[in-house]
């Protein structure tokens, strides 16, 4: 067993784990954290995605040991004060999702796609996407619902406006 | 009642009100069964066999026994007692070879939930491991030593119907399952007079549903009362607990099913499956509650596939593409058992033959194959799309063959604008349908005759790629089912469904429905409904399901039968709310029913609409009880159990373009037009969500996904990584549009949209796909067009000389051939 320390939508936890432990599990089964969900055993679905140090990473391949010492942010810890994320309320407002399942995990990497500064244009979502699956919908409202919660995000907080250097040939 | 006839003023219904279900799933609050833990849980896992046909010679679990964590290893045999039946198939068909009368009783082969000597696929399982954690669970499944004696493996169903065939299950004597056909008209002399017969063999791929949840189950006993909670990733609560109940012997009264939040299902978890079956018996027998989550590599073996069929399609026609006639011989693939609808996919398939076109003579016949595989059953679609993609190809291959544009040869059959039941060439009666105005819309679109023109004026290229264009105009059978017609095809249950509506003193209402979403969105429908019906607003409607205490009257959700069966019952349970409402007003308002007028969403004197009362006000009335009419009863709710008249036919266009690169054999699909009629709409939102994510799952199909067999049984795209499921990367965007010409079944007017995308898109890709490549040769093509497919078909083409082509006939100048014998099984 090793001792871990890390922060989890921004309460700092501490558990002994198994070393083989999945930092899936360790947020679902430890943390009971179940709005992350586990959706394939090859790192193909994505629906396990989570915010980690400011970068979204499939918690199928992280084990809760590499964690420690990191800053988590699952969907649990998106809404505040009771208002959803602007990513959140664009998935809503758009029909992103129908059954659910893969929607933390969309909505993650939809994070993980703006905060990283990537352009907004259709195609750039869609191979920024390209980690996470989803039954259910065929994309085309989820592609919308990212890039309209960027255009609001972005306005808001300039800061995670793509930086001029990482600026891609056609984004805004 | 009088108020049934009145107009009612659709406030709600028709408009895209955002989903009820999102805030709770956008926030991680949606509960899914692998969420769910109980004090004192066991988790199972399961020894599945590793080879596809074998004897158990020896199974030994002592040393699975000795590892930590592990409480108990259970064999087949030694679970053999629990099982009051073997694993229930509801749709058992026998034979029934046109034009004798059906003969023989169905050939079900016993299947249990854990093989007690035999194993007939790969995943199935020999022993069941019970442990006090997920990880011990999984951990001693390598401990368990199991010997077998290997079996002559059938992979292939043409071969497993061979003579001298290895038999899979030695009780049946044969790998056939059944030969079933129906036929309307003189259907030989038809094609043995028509100037044209086309045909064609078609290979529906085997494929696997994926839904992105995946299974899982969880069971609470209470020993003390011989009770159970079981929560399941299913579909089906309702059926689920009947059959379990008889499978295990457990009174029905005792058990209670939960399908909580359901991650997706696709005809995949409309099932009663071994696991189901295991983890209750467990829970019995040994008293504590039990989990089981499936891991997804274990699900592509376990939890069903789906199509895996071959069609041989003939149509027969005029020189001038008139058509004459349809028949189809079809063999699927059931794989090893009878799952619960297994037999019957083919069967919802049987009247589509001839899609949306008129003829004299119809045929219809499959055999079902039994094969040392996964068991195939319902798979988004389940027969119709076989029946679709079939039609619809074998349409372009008459086009081909007459010499003229493929929507020509559509327009020029198809059957005529029709607003009440009407009788189709299969004998069905078709519900409404306006075939030609889809398709109408969908050139328009699609810019059909722009396109057209511009592949002819450069050879078939853009840019170095070849263009392509693809039509399908679809129907499809859904709102299953009038429970007569399926007592007539051997179904094992009714088609019903149920509502109830519970109006509360303080103005809100409860719906409990017996359907059972899994993404559909019907919290979100059955309030809109309610709340048109009712005059109140939706957000005051909360809409139960899929818990078998709450709701004890259901059919579930499949078969695109929601709101036209569903919604109905609640349509009609709200007319029993309105009429006791009704009642109740006229009695406080002192005036005679007759007086009362449905208005505005409330009852008005007529005449004097400041003298009104609304539902919530009655209900008030109603629950209070201190001034009902004599013989009133007090409360204020009421159940509708509907049972349809008849099937839905949705229908619609779908258009496709393509460019295909020649030399990678790579296809991006340049534009997506599907034009639907699923008669009146209740959220268009929530429609064209389900449009999109089926017309993805059929682009899926026709382009990437394709289960495969090695010769030892062994699948060899047995994960997420193996079996391409395409991302947003891959997939385009959609241009919807719709047509409404409203159902006769139901007084909503609808026909379902859940299926739609699924049945339609398979063949307007390959069309599509095979128009691009006729301009370098290449005469027939199947699913799926993977790029190494095409890449292949390009090369082969290539590699033939000009002089040995087949020659090019006129129009839009494919291959023309008499008949056209469009390749084989790829």
């Amino acid at each position: 067993m090793r001792r871990i320390a890390l922060t989890v939508n921004g309460v700092r936890r501490e558990a002994e784990v198994e070393p083989r432990l999945l930092l899936v599990y360790f947020l679902r089964e430890t943390l009971g954290l179940t709005g992350t969900n586990v959706g394939c055993d090859t790192s193909s679905c994505g629906a396990c995605t989570v915010m980690m140090d400011g970068k979204s990473v499939k918690s199928c391949t992280v084990l809760a040991v590499q964690a420690d010492g990191a800053e988590i942010t699952t969907i649990e810890g998106l809404a505040s004060d009771g208002q959803l994320h602007p990513l959140q309320e664009s998935f809503r407002k758009n029909h992103g999702l129908q059954c659910g399942f893969c929607t933390p995990g969309m909505i993650m990497a939809g994070l993980g796609l703006i905060e990283s500064g990537a352009g907004m244009e259709e195609e750039e979502v869609r191979l920024g996407l390209e980690g996470n699956l989803c039954r259910c919908t065929g994309y085309q409202n989820i592609v919308k619902a990212i890039q309209e919660a960027a255009g609001e995000m972005r306005q808001a907080a300039p800061a995670a406006a793509p930086q001029p250097a990482a600026v891609q040939g056609g984004s805004e | 009642m009088t108020q049934v006839a009145e107009p009612e003023a659709k406030r709600w219904v028709g408009g895209g009100i955002l989903r009820k279900e999102d805030p709770e799933l956008l926030t991680g609050q949606g509960r899914y069964v692998d969420d769910i833990a109980l004090p004192g849980m066991l988790w199972l896992s399961f020894v599945r066999s590793p080879v596809a046909h074998a004897t158990i010679a020896n199974l030994d679990t002592a040393a699975a026994k000795e590892l930590p964590g592990v409480l108990a290893v259970f064999t087949g045999q030694e679970l053999a007692e629990e099982w009051a039946a073997a694993m229930p198939c509801a749709w058992p068909i026998g034979n029934r070879i046109m034009p004798e009368e059906p003969t023989s009783d169905a050939r079900t082969p016993d299947h249990w939930p854990v093989a007690k000597d035999r194993v007939r696929f790969m995943g199935e399982i020999v022993a069941v491991v019970v442990a006090d954690s997920r990880e011990h669970a999984a951990d001693a499944i390598e401990a368990v030593e199991v010997d077998y004696d290997e079996l002559p493996v059938v992979t292939d169903m043409l071969d497993a119907l061979e003579d001298g065939s290895q038999v899979i299950h030695d009780s049946l004597g044969s790998n056939e399952a059944y030969t079933w056909g129906m036929s309307n008209g003189d259907v030989d002399r038809v094609f043995a007079e028509a100037p044209v017969v086309v045909k064609a063999r078609y290979y529906h791929p085997r494929l696997i549903p994926n839904a992105i949840e995946p299974r899982g189950v969880v069971v609470q006993p209470i020993p003390a009362q011989g009770e159970f909670t079981l929560w399941s990733a299913t579909q089906i609560p309702h059926i689920l607990k009947v059959l379990l109940a008889l499978t295990l012997n457990i009174n029905e009264a005792k058990i209670r099913v939960v399908a909580p939040d359901v991650g997706g299902g696709f005809g995949s978890k409309l099932n009663v499956y071994a696991e189901e079956c295991i983890a209750l018996a467990l829970a019995r027998r040994l008293g504590q509650p039990v989990k089981w989550t499936e891991e997804r590599s274990e699900g592509y073996l376990a939890t069903i596939h789906g199509r895996d069929v071959i069609q041989d399609m003939e149509v027969a026609a005029t020189e001038e593409g008139k058509t004459l006639g349809f028949r189809v011989k079809l063999y699927a693939d059931f794989g090893a058992y009878l799952q619960l609808v297994t037999p019957g996919i083919p069967i919802l398939g049987a009247w589509l033959y001839h899609g949306v076109y008129q003829g004299q003579a119809y045929a219809f016949e499959a055999t079902g194959v039994f094969t040392n595989k996964t068991p195939t059953d319902a798979y988004r679609g389940a027969g119709r799309p076989e029946a679709t993609y079939a039609v619809e190809r074998i349409m372009d291959a008459l086009a081909r063959r007459v010499g003229k544009d493929p929507a020509e040869v559509r327009e020029m059959n198809f059957i005529p604008p029709f607003t009440e039941a009407t009788e189709v060439l299969c004998g069905l009666s078709f519900d409404s349908g306006n075939y030609q105005a889809t398709l109408d819309k969908a050139k328009r679109l699609a810019g059909y005759d722009d396109v057209r023109r511009e592949q002819q004026a450069n050879d078939g290229r853009r840019d170095g790629k070849l263009l392509g264009i693809g039509l399908s105009t679809y129907i499809e059978m859904c709102g299953l089912a009038p429970s007569q017609v399926l007592s007539a095809l051997k179904y094992g249950a009714g088609g019903w469904e149920a509502a109830t509506i519970r109006c509360h003193p303080t103005g809100k209402v409860t719906v409990i429905t017996g359907t059972s979403p899994h993404g559909q969105g019907h919290v979100t429908t059955w309030a809109q409904i309610t709340a048109d019906a009712l005059g109140v607003d939706p957000d005051d409607v909360d809409v139960l399901h899929g818990d078998t205490a709450v709701s004890a009257l259901g059919m579930d959700s499949y078969g695109s039968r929601s709101a036209s069966v569903g919604g109905e019952a609640l349509v009609r349970a709200a007319e029993k709310i309105r009429a006791k409402v009704r009642t109740i007003a006229a009695h406080e308002l002192e005036v005679a029913e007759e007086d009362l007028e449905w208005k505005d969403g409330k009852f008005q004197v007529r005449g004097a609409p400041d003298r009104a009362k609304t539902v919530p006000e009655v209900a008030l009335t109603a629950w209070t009880a201190h001034a009902l009419p004599a013989e009133v009863e007090p409360g204020l709710e009421a159940t509708a159990v509907f049972d349809p008249p008849n099937f839905t036919f949705p229908s619609g266009a779908h258009i496709c373009v393509v460019e295909v690169d020649p030399d990678t054999g790579s296809t991006r699909i340049d534009k997506y037009v599907a034009v639907d009629d699923c008669g009146t709409p209740i959220n268009p939102m929530i429609i064209d969500g389900q449009v999109m994510g089926g017309v993805a799952q059929g682009i899926a199909e026709a382009l990437y996904e394709e289960a495969l067999y090695d010769e030892n049984g062994t699948l060899l795209t047995g994960n997420m990584s193996t079996y391409r499921i395409p991302s947003a990367a891959e997939l385009p965007g959609y241009v919807l549009d719709r047509e409404v010409t409203p159902s006769t079944t139901n007084k909503l007017g609808v026909k379902g949209i859940g299926e739609a995308g699924t049945i339609a898109s398979p063949p307007a890709v390959m069309n599509a796909v095979a128009d691009a490549l006729r301009f370098v040769g290449v005469d027939f093509i199947d699913k799926p067009a993977s790029a190494e497919k095409v890449w292949r078909v390009v090369q082969e083409a290539k590699g033939q000389a000009p002089a040995e082509r087949t020659p090019e006939g006129g129009g839009t100048g494919a291959a023309s051939m008499t008949p056209e014998e469009e390749g084989g099984v790829a």
